[in-house]
């Protein structure tokens, strides 16, 4: 929308704030900004993030992708890629990154439906 | 690790790209964090005390006007950062070398057009445009070069890349695995200039951030882009406090430390605007409400054309504000990027704008100070803030960050509450990566660590990747690497095909990648600015360039002529063993010359002679003040200009000199030759050339003319005093004189 610049008229009830008060004000507003935009990050994931984990698992860029994109098509990615990891490593009595390039190639998903089953 | 790249780097030779590639899957970085310069109160270098410096480098390229200065090479108490964009890793790490030793000690590697919307990592080398394909190889290769960089100039060297696009998380992480020290973070970045679905950019960020807090790297925000792309940018000052702070606000909510935040912060004008008194208000207003962030000066791009020397000034007025304000990363643009990506030599430009601009300003804050009380300025500084605190005011009536940018609230070219509705608007379920953000389930797990936001970790574990048995950032053992992925797109096909190059040492000239063969011609047409254009691209084929192109014309006059810089490739080698290189005479100490001089009473008896009125170059060679003989005692009998030979022959006998010093200029009909050898059959007939050291100068004079034609010397053009001096007090020393 355009709009003149109304700033004289629109400002008037900052007048009565010090210096002090108007960059307070500038901070709680930002807060109350950022909040939500927190809550919302602390609550969800993407496959980017999902990938971050398995890297810092150990597993390689490439295995991290498609293990990934596999948890994305079985709407898998809110449990935590990783988490699926480390139960097919448990059960499969391996370490994750021979789990992580056993799922890759296509093997094992079984496992992961079992835990999840219904999941997709 | 070979041997070659793990001792110290020799400054007398190149970087052995070779052996820098041999063993990178075992190279671990040895350090993580930001470096902050070490200040040095009141430092005293050769006669002066500083005010604003850190401490010193032990190799570096001082400033040209510092051989008056005992060479003194004084670093200024930021960071100064420099931009690196070869798009080739093995160039961009020679570049890092040159600009280090000028005073770079921030190497920020620009990522290729299009990685920010890969969703993923991309491995190997491949080559980039306009900056590099951000890899771990690229990245690994950088830092082992830089650890080696570093120790060769005595300073850290910060390395920093982008944390930016749809794979953020996964580029933190890589980041910290690496040791890489800042990166570029900032959801609104993604949001606004590369249509990154909003809820992904920032969901994404969270982590992304918290990983390199983890790390201890610097952020710095992308708010400068909302300067660099606005229709006005002096009417977008509120609008990038209101960015700044989102991305500060957020970057601390998820964990990082203000201390490891800096604002990206550009003196938004630029001539022929009054700029300075436009921007300083803002630049206040920015510092008063960020007081607890780092301040990141980054230079002015918007305004900025294809002349270097343009540039050049903007950015020192740029400098200006951040001495009068403060700066704790002061970032340089190089003069070319108005038109072209970055070359070698000017990223070295830039880098030296900022250190001699700093060094020149050190201290200047004591008692040239912002008048803070002035009315006009303090009326602007308060309408900035109060211009900011409506947009936010605005921003939570309706509805939040999401709602803003669905209603275009950024980068419009009014200076809010002022709107032209032609800002940036973005759709919430819209953009690149719409619709991949999931919600956690309760069971949701990352076993690992620094990992943002819900994580349900099994009842007793208290170390996140306990249950694994550690993760990559607490065991650095367990990072995988991939070498390369595409086997034509990499470093070693590259260096093989400029092998030949590198193995012989061939010389050809270069600006941006080994052997690109790229010159620059500048040239003066008396034709108007069209003519002028075409007719340079026709002398650049006469002069063999291929490719010929005209990257900054500039015109003089319209009728009178047109200033053309003019770019081509120049396909011609130089093998350095076909080169005959005369050797650069050895010069005495001071004392030494002093001493023998003393010792001996040496005397001089010097003229220009014939029919020459030339006098500068011999008060060069004479004077004290110019460094001449002089200096060291010489006793100097100066005959003044146009004296015969005769007498000056006369005038040595008669002062029982022991040197004589003729300028000669004019060559014109031989008249040097002349003058020489009749000065040298003169002195063999009066007996006394064997007591006399005959010495000749001049702009066209050459050592072996001179000799052949009876001298024992001849100095040409950049003879020093020293160098006369030397030669006198060794030929006088080896004659036994």
């Amino acid at each position: 929308m355009a709009r003149d610049d109304t700033f004289p008229h629109v400002r008037r009830h900052l007048d009565a704030l010090s210096d002090e008060q108007l960059e307070a004000r500038f901070w709680e507003l930002t807060q109350q900004i950022v909040d939500p935009l927190v809550a919302l990050a602390a609550s969800h994931t993407s496959p980017s993030i999902e990938r971050s984990v398995l890297m810092r698992m150990g597993v390689d860029s490439q295995t991290c992708a498609a293990v990934v994109a596999e948890c994305e098509k079985r709407a898998l990615l809110g449990h935590g890629a990783g988490h699926v990891l480390l139960v097919c490593s448990q059960e499969w009595g391996c370490d994750v990154v021979a789990a992580a390039g056993r799922l890759a190639s296509g093997d094992g998903w079984e496992t992961v439906d079992a835990n999840w089953g219904g999941a997709r | 690790m070979t041997d070659s790249a793990q001792h110290p780097l020799d400054p007398n030779e190149k970087l052995d790209l070779p052996a820098l590639l041999e063993g990178l899957e075992q190279y671990r970085p040895r350090r993580k964090g930001w470096h902050w310069r070490e200040p040095v109160p009141h430092q005293r270098l050769y006669e002066f005390q500083y005010r604003e410096t850190s401490r010193n480098l032990e190799h570096s390229v001082p400033l040209p006007a510092a051989h008056y200065f005992d060479d003194i090479d004084p670093q200024p108490d930021c960071v100064i950062t420099t931009e690196i964009a070869s798009g080739r890793v093995e160039d961009d790490i020679r570049r890092m070398r040159m600009a280090a030793w000028h005073g770079a000690d921030h190497m920020m590697v620009i990522r290729t057009a299009g990685q920010s919307h890969i969703d993923g990592l991309l491995e190997g080398t491949p080559e980039g445009v306009g900056g590099i394909a951000v890899t771990r190889k690229q990245v690994r290769l950088t830092r082992k070069a830089l650890d080696l960089i570093e120790d060769e100039v005595g300073r850290p060297i910060n390395f920093h890349s982008y944390v930016s696009g749809v794979a953020g998380p996964e580029m933190a992480v890589m980041f910290a695995e690496e040791g890489v020290n800042g990166a570029h973070q900032d959801p609104q970045y993604n949001v606004l200039y590369r249509n990154i679905n909003m809820f992904r950019s920032f969901v994404d960020a969270a982590v992304a951030k918290h990983v390199m807090a983890s790390a201890d790297m610097v952020q710095i925000d992308g708010a400068h882009n909302a300067n660099a792309t606005s229709i006005k940018a002096w009417k977008v000052m509120p609008e990038l406090l209101v960015q700044h702070a989102i991305n500060c606000a957020f970057s601390v909510a998820v964990g990082m430390r203000k201390s490891d935040i800096a604002l990206s912060t550009v003196p938004p004008d630029a001539a022929p605007a009054p700029c300075m008194r436009m921007d300083l208000p803002y630049a206040v207003a920015l510092r008063d409400l960020f007081g607890e962030y780092r301040m990141r000066a980054q230079q002015n791009t918007r305004y900025m054309e294809s002349d270097g020397r343009e540039a050049t000034v903007s950015h020192v007025m740029n400098l200006m504000i951040s001495r009068l304000t403060s700066a704790d990363i002061q970032s340089t643009i190089t003069p070319d990027e108005g038109r072209n990506v970055p070359w070698h030599y000017n990223n070295v430009h830039a880098v030296n704008t900022a250190k001699q601009s700093l060094v020149g300003m050190d201290g200047l804050s004591e008692i040239v100070k912002i008048d803070r009380d002035n009315p006009e300025f303090q009326a602007r500084v308060r309408a900035l803030k109060e211009r900011a605190v409506l947009f936010l005011e605005a921003m939570v009536r309706d509805g939040g960050y999401f709602r803003s940018v669905e209603d275009a609230y950024f980068v419009d070219s009014g200076e809010y509450p002022e709107a032209n509705d032609d800002g940036i608007a973005r759709e919430s379920f819209g953009g690149v990566a719409e619709g991949t953000i999931v919600p956690r389930e309760a069971d949701y797990l990352a076993p690992v660590c620094f990992h943002f936001g819900e994580n349900n970790l099994p009842p007793g574990v208290e170390k996140p990747c306990h249950p694994i048995g550690g993760c990559t950032l607490c065991d650095p053992d367990k990072i995988p690497y991939i070498d390369e992925l595409d086997p034509e797109d990499n470093v070693e096909v590259r260096l093989a095909r400029t092998a030949e190059v590198r193995e012989k040492g061939l010389i050809t000239p270069e600006v941006q990648w080994a052997a690109d063969g790229i010159v620059v011609v500048t040239l003066f047409l008396p034709a108007s600015e069209r003519v002028a254009e075409v007719a340079a691209l026709e002398l650049g084929r006469a002069m063999n360039l291929k490719d010929p192109e005209v990257i900054h014309k500039q015109v003089m006059h319209p009728a009178e002529g047109t200033l053309i810089e003019l770019k081509g490739r120049l396909e011609a080698f130089v093998d350095p063993a076909t080169l005959v290189i005369p050797e650069l005479p050895e010069v005495l100490s001071d004392e030494d010359i002093r001493e023998f001089v003393a010792e001996r009473d040496v005397r001089c008896v010097a003229a220009t002679v014939g029919m020459d009125e030339h006098s500068v170059g011999l008060y060069e060679i004479l004077d004290i003040k110019h460094g001449g003989l002089e200096k060291w005692g010489f006793t100097c009998e100066h005959l003044g200009t146009s004296v015969p030979v005769e007498k000056v022959l006369d005038a040595a006998i008669e002062h029982a000199a022991q040197v004589v010093l003729i300028s000669t200029i004019i060559t014109h009909g031989d008249m040097h030759r002349g003058n020489m050898e009749k000065l040298a059959d003169l002195a063999a007939e009066k007996g006394v050339r064997d007591r006399l050291l005959l010495i000749s100068g001049g702009t066209q004079v050459t050592d072996e003319q001179a000799r052949g034609w009876g001298m024992d010397a001849g100095f040409g053009r950049k003879t020093k005093g020293i160098d006369v001096a030397s030669f006198i007090v060794k030929t006088m020393r080896e004659r036994g004189m």
